[in-house]
């Protein structure tokens, strides 16, 4: 049975090891703060953190995440008090807000490796992260924000 | 002042048909109604269906548009408390059920807060009249000297005070005056506390911290996952499917089949195969190994290229004509100059973020769904019909929707989850693919058009003919519907805002082969393309600058005047009388946006400004795009300005963010999405190869409010139109290449 490490907590995941931790966090361990966009890698809104990079869950398997520590959405902070998460709040950046779990563990990633990132730093690291709703503008500033005050 | 009694003789608004309850609740003495005997029994004051007070004081007020992403959720709220006087830190936002009572309930056409404002208004102010009301019976005062401010009634000449909580308790039990005796008092817009202040959205804390529930995170204990396979063409079906693979699969539990519906399919499921699993994952692994055997049916051979041919050459003989002013045939032939111009915009499809989904419990004769629906009454509708259920078994709980554009009012997925929880006698959940979703669609109309303009020895236009020709949404519905309604062609059509003497406006047949739907602005992305791209290229042959070009087309404010034209203008389904089609207030936003941009400002080889103007859901827009095309063909946007007149602002901060939003939207339009069909199967699949909009493209964009106190427009699509054509005239502007066809296609700008 695959093991995985999310949140700090161990678990033991009656399944595949080959099915996506996306799926594995939402429909077996129960924690939907991850979200399914396209299944391909090609979006985004699976974002969670490896090792402190982020990944896309949607394309890492439960073997893939063996022996990593997992952070979702849902452990970035304990009490949801994270300088992204203050900046993202400050900045009322969600419409929807579907995709933003995403988009704050990859800003958050980006701001772990790079902690005063450049405009084009920015650009990069978050054009694989879709937001149909097109705040992308706000989430630039917000990472602004997020950087100055660390 | 407005005597409340009035109120259910006000049909015009169909929402309004909701505030009879309102009515009734004023109603004591010889007939007793069922609100005010719950409202005894309960101990909480509930006035009416939005609202809810208890002792304690909480307020609960209830959202019943569906929250996709506009703030709607937080901004008739946040009408309802300023006008109770409610402290905003004290009012707690239910979502509601699909119910009748509630008045409309379908969230799309950016109607929310131009058919609820009013009745928000009135719930609030009535509410707080009977708290005054009742804290003056406990005081045994007059109730003029009892004002309710901040939670709290206050007695104005001694100073006492009592509590939101305990005036609610007495006011649950009072007779109140009859209803028509009661005169509403409104707060004078200097008093407001909320409408028309930025307020974060309420879900705000939730979503930042993954907290906040969308469809696709409902569960139920016992909850089955199922995916289904559809017929890759619209209007096939299964033959015949082969299970045994899929049944292999560790997860899998069953395979069920779902009956087609024959075509034109409506809100009902398209039928297909489904795998029904342990879990999400398991159920797409099992449908990748069914067998199934398709009768392709009657759209086996479309093929979206050679449709697009036969829609332009629709476009280029005469069709229904739709507006007819002058002699344009004369005009067009007496003209100094005649110019012509075809237009082309692709299928597109919605592709929000949380794809359709949706969870179904069937016990005996109920069902109860959860879904993200912008349409709860339908979804109940549809149900009851799919199952053959009363329409009072189905219950539709609406969660928050991760993004919808038109997509989530129909609930065929969500009719596909009730009939097979029906079958396995579980609740399911249904998640569509990606894959599913960009295929099996209810898509953005293909459309094609011819525009011909003559111009006068001076450059003024003279005449006007547009032809425009497209599936009509009609036709998903109905049988063999080839032309547009009026509804459709109101859309940048019929409204078209120039000051020309000679204008013929005509619709060309086309038939359907899929799924055609709304789509955030709709019909208004090809038409202001066309229309606002056009007088670029007229301002461009006229020899002038594009903005003076446009204020001359514009003319001098005025009313379209739609029965002197014998134009069927439905507009939007709001009274001509309260929002009439206003050039002075399109002229409004031209200057306003001139203003704040920097047009007319020289800039280096290769980029350039684009402007255009659109009204669209009885709200104004203008925009003005800064492009940059690199010798590659490539564009990048620097900067947009918008300048938006919607009447009145409710939530300015959300406001804002739907022009930002609606603008990378446009630009997903203009330079990335485009669906394709080959043999009747939709060519794209994923994000991969059915692009949108990223944040590397995602300009400077400002947003610049016309102050006004006019009755509320529309907000979430206005601000599409305009952008896709600003894009193409800055284009034009700054390489002289014209872009007729979206989406651009960078090889026709590259540097020579």
């Amino acid at each position: 049975m695959p093991q995985v490490r999310v949140n700090g907590v161990q678990h033991d995941v009656a399944a595949d090891p080959q099915m996506p931790l996306l799926w594995a966090i939402r429909d077996v361990l129960g924690m939907t703060g991850t979200k399914f966009g396209c299944g391909i890698g090609a979006c985004g809104a699976c974002t969670v953190h490896m090792d402190g990079n982020a990944v896309r869950s949607c394309i890492t398997t439960l073997a893939d995440a063996a022996g990593h520590e997992i952070v979702t959405i849902e452990g970035l902070s304990p009490d949801g008090t994270h300088p992204v998460q203050r900046a993202w709040m400050a900045g009322n950046i969600p419409q929807c807000g579907y995709c933003q779990p995403g988009q704050i563990m990859q800003a958050a990633a980006l701001l772990k490796e790079t902690p005063k990132p450049t405009d084009q730093q920015i650009i990069d690291a978050m054009s694989g992260n879709i937001c149909r709703c097109g705040t992308y503008l706000r989430i630039r500033a917000a990472i602004k924000s997020a950087a100055e005050t660390t | 002042m407005t005597p409340i009694v009035n109120l259910s003789r006000r049909n015009v608004v169909k929402g309004l048909a909701s505030m009879t309850g309102l009515v009734l609740g004023f109603h004591v003495g010889p007939r007793i109604f069922p609100f005010a005997e719950a409202a005894v029994k309960a101990k909480t004051f509930e006035p009416n269906v939005y609202l809810a007070i208890d002792e304690t004081g909480l307020v609960t007020i209830v959202a019943h548009r569906s929250e996709m992403g506009t703030g709607i959720r937080t901004g008739l709220p946040m009408v309802l408390a300023d006008e109770l006087e409610a402290d905003w830190t004290r009012v707690r936002i239910v979502q509601a059920q699909g119910d009748p009572k509630y008045g409309d309930q379908n969230t799309d056409g950016s109607r929310s807060t131009r058919q609820f404002y009013q009745p928000m208004r009135e719930a609030g102010a009535s509410a707080r009249q009977m708290l005054e009301a009742a804290a003056a019976h406990v005081w045994g005062v007059n109730a003029n000297d009892c004002r309710a401010r901040n939670h709290m009634v206050l007695h104005t000449p001694t100073g006492r005070q009592l509590s939101f909580g305990d005036a609610a308790k007495v006011a649950a039990t009072l007779q109140v005056p009859p209803a028509d005796h009661m005169e509403l008092r409104f707060k004078p817009a200097s008093e407001r506390r909320y409408v028309g202040k930025p307020m974060p959205i309420v879900d705000l804390a939730d979503i930042v911290r993954g907290k906040a529930t969308y469809g696709i995170d409902f569960v139920l204990p016992g909850m089955k996952y199922a995916s289904v396979e559809r017929c890759p063409v619209y209007g096939g079906k299964a033959l015949s499917f082969d299970a045994a693979d899929a049944l292999k699969v560790p997860g899998v539990e069953r395979v069920v089949a779902i009956a087609a519906t024959p075509i034109p399919s409506g809100f009902n499921p398209l039928g297909g195969i489904a795998v029904i699993a342990s879990n999400t994952w398991a159920a797409q692994q099992g449908r990748q190994r069914l067998k199934i055997t398709w009768d392709f049916g009657p759209n086996a051979s479309h093929d979206s290229s050679a449709y697009r041919a036969e829609l332009e050459a629709t476009a280029k003989k005469p069709g229904q004509v739709v507006r007819d002013q002058g002699k344009v045939d004369e005009a067009l032939a007496s003209s100094a100059q005649r110019i012509s111009a075809d237009y082309f915009v692709p299928y597109y499809a919605h592709a929000p973020m949380e794809v359709p989904t949706a969870v179904a419990n069937v016990v005996g004769n109920n069902c109860e769904i959860w879904a993200p629906t912008q349409f709860p009454q339908a979804a109940r509708t549809t149900v009851s019909e799919v199952l053959r259920l009363p329409y009072e078994s189905v219950t539709v709980n609406v969660t928050l929707l991760g993004g919808a554009f038109g997509r989530k009012s129909k609930p065929d997925y969500i009719a596909e989850a009730a009939l097979l929880s029906q079958e396995v006698r579980a609740p399911v959940k249904v998640t569509w693919t990606r894959e599913d979703e960009i295929q099996h669609d209810y898509y953005h109309a293909i459309c094609a058009q011819h525009l011909e303009a003559g111009l006068a020895a001076d450059g003024s236009a003279t005449a006007w003919l547009h032809r425009t020709v497209f599936p009509a949404i009609e036709s998903t519905f109905q049988p063999d519907v080839t032309y547009g309604s009026a509804g459709e062609l109101q859309q940048g059509v019929t409204d078209m805002p120039y000051a020309i003497a000679n204008v013929r406006c005509e619709n060309g047949p086309a038939a359907n082969h899929v799924r055609i739907g709304w789509y955030r602005s709709v019909y208004n992305i090809p038409h202001a393309f066309s229309v606002c791209s056009f007088a670029d290229e007229l301002a461009y042959a006229a020899g002038k600058d594009p903005v003076d070009y446009l204020r001359q087309l514009l003319g001098e404010p005025r009313k379209l005047d739609f029965a002197a034209m014998q134009v069927d203008y439905p507009n939007y389904g709001a009274s001509l009388d309260m929002y009439p089609v206003d050039t002075g207030r399109l002229r409004g936003v031209l200057d306003l946006v001139v203003r704040n941009s920097e047009w007319g400002q020289k800039l280096p080889p290769r980029q350039g400004r684009g402007v255009a103007v659109h009204r669209s859901f009885l709200t104004y827009v203008a925009a003005i795009v800064h492009v940059a095309v690199d010798n590659d063909g490539q564009v990048t946007i620097p900067r947009v300005d918008v300048a938006l007149d919607c009447g009145l602002v409710v939530n300015p901060d959300r406001v804002r963010a739907q022009f930002e939003g609606a603008t990378i939207m446009g630009i997903s339009n203009a330079l990335y999405s485009n669906l394709s069909i080959k043999q009747g199967r939709v060519e794209q699949s994923n994000f991969g190869d059915y692009l949108v909009a990223r944040t590397d493209i995602t300009p400077d964009t400002r947003v610049h409010i016309v102050e006004s106190s006019a009755p509320p427009g529309g907000v979430g699509e206005p601000g599409v139109p305009p952008i896709a054509p600003a894009i193409c005239n800055a284009i034009f502007a700054a390489t002289g290449k014209r872009i007729r066809a979206l989406p651009v296609d960078p090889a026709q700008l590259k540097a020579t």
